[in-house]
């Protein structure tokens, strides 16, 4: 007889991450978009900063799991940690009931 | 002097390098496709300029992890030579083979142009063909050129003459204004501590062929063939 088998269960979240270059690197496409504002009139617009937006889900057993991955995946492909910073959001997507095998 | 040129998808200057080793300097060479790690017959693993991966979310952060460079790293720790030139350079530092990193030219320009870089240092193999403090004129192509390291990094480099070229003017003289694309330090290429792993923005393979105006490059190549003779 088979014998029923329980899997953990598993969560997969929506990630919003944010890659953002660092205050002490130059941003020279920042400071053109800036002086495109400065033509438009923007006088009162300072300090822009042009950064990435990536989404992803992940699944994993529980949020600290997935941050921690996502830490991961972070420092090592999305950022370049010498000239950039990120953050991330976490969002449960959905719950994958555990099943029976 | 056996050299191994590595192929990522996107890259364009690979059969340049080739031409160059094998072509005018007869050394047996052979292309590495990037999915390939078995590089153990190689003497010089050179990672070629282009768009590796389409240069998809930074230069040379994809490439960083195929199979041919994961068996560079190793290749390094051996003590044997590894040469990056432009998108092989940001590849390098992306792996952390060299410290710093590229990131976009400060005037956003691609740059394609000769510009004379001062040879900071000639006790190397890479530079023994060459003078201390010579002005020589490479080529550049790039958009993400700019090197940044921060304070410490830099003063290391420094400290330890980790620095080989510099953007100069044709005479040597090194200041802002001859600095094509922001770096710090004027910085246009550098080794790691024990100078066998070489990062540089310009392209010696493009200036070592006299049918193609300059030959100013190959003495980076001979230097290393007469290191090979002498070992």
């Amino acid at each position: 007889m088979a014998q029923a088998m329980t899997q953990p269960v598993t969560q997969t979240y929506q990630a919003q991450i944010y890659v953002t270059l660092r205050p002490s690197v130059l941003d020279p496409a920042g400071v053109a978009v800036q002086s495109g504002l400065k033509h438009m009139g923007y006088d009162n617009v300072d300090s822009i900063r042009i950064g990435k937006y990536i989404e992803l889900t992940v699944t994993a057993e529980t949020e600290a799991d997935a941050t921690e991955q996502l830490n991961v995946i972070c420092d090592r492909l999305l950022a370049n940690p010498i000239i950039e910073n990120y953050r991330f959001d976490l969002k449960l997507n959905s719950q994958i009931v555990s099943q029976i095998v | 002097m056996k050299f191994g040129v590595i192929v990522f998808p996107g890259s364009n200057c690979d059969r340049d390098m080739a031409w160059v080793t094998q072509g005018l300097l007869g050394q047996p060479t052979r292309m590495v496709w990037h999915e390939d790690s078995d590089i153990g017959d190689l003497d010089v693993i050179i990672v070629p300029g282009g768009f590796s991966y389409g240069d998809y979310l930074r230069c040379g952060a994809i490439a960083r992890f195929s199979p041919a460079m994961q068996a560079t790293v190793q290749h390094a720790a051996q003590g044997k030579y590894v040469l990056g030139v432009c998108n092989g350079f940001q590849i390098l530092t992306e792996i952390g083979l060299l410290p710093g990193a590229l990131t976009r030219n400060r005037g956003l320009h691609f740059i394609c142009d000769r510009t004379p870089l001062r040879v900071e240092r000639n006790d190397l193999p890479w530079t023994r063909n060459y003078d201390a403090n010579q002005v020589i004129t490479i080529p550049i192509a790039h958009g993400e050129g700019c090197y940044f390291a921060d304070d410490d990094t830099l003063k290391s480099l420094e400290d330890n003459n980790q620095v080989i070229f510099r953007y100069s003017d044709v005479n040597g003289e090194i200041n802002d204004r001859v600095n094509p694309n922001g770096s710090r330090n004027n910085i246009a290429g550098i080794c790691n501590r024990e100078g066998n792993v070489l990062g540089m923005m310009p392209h010696p393979e493009r200036s070592a062929d006299i049918a193609i105006g300059g030959i100013d490059g190959m003495g980076l190549f001979t230097g290393l063939l007469e290191i090979a003779m002498i070992n």
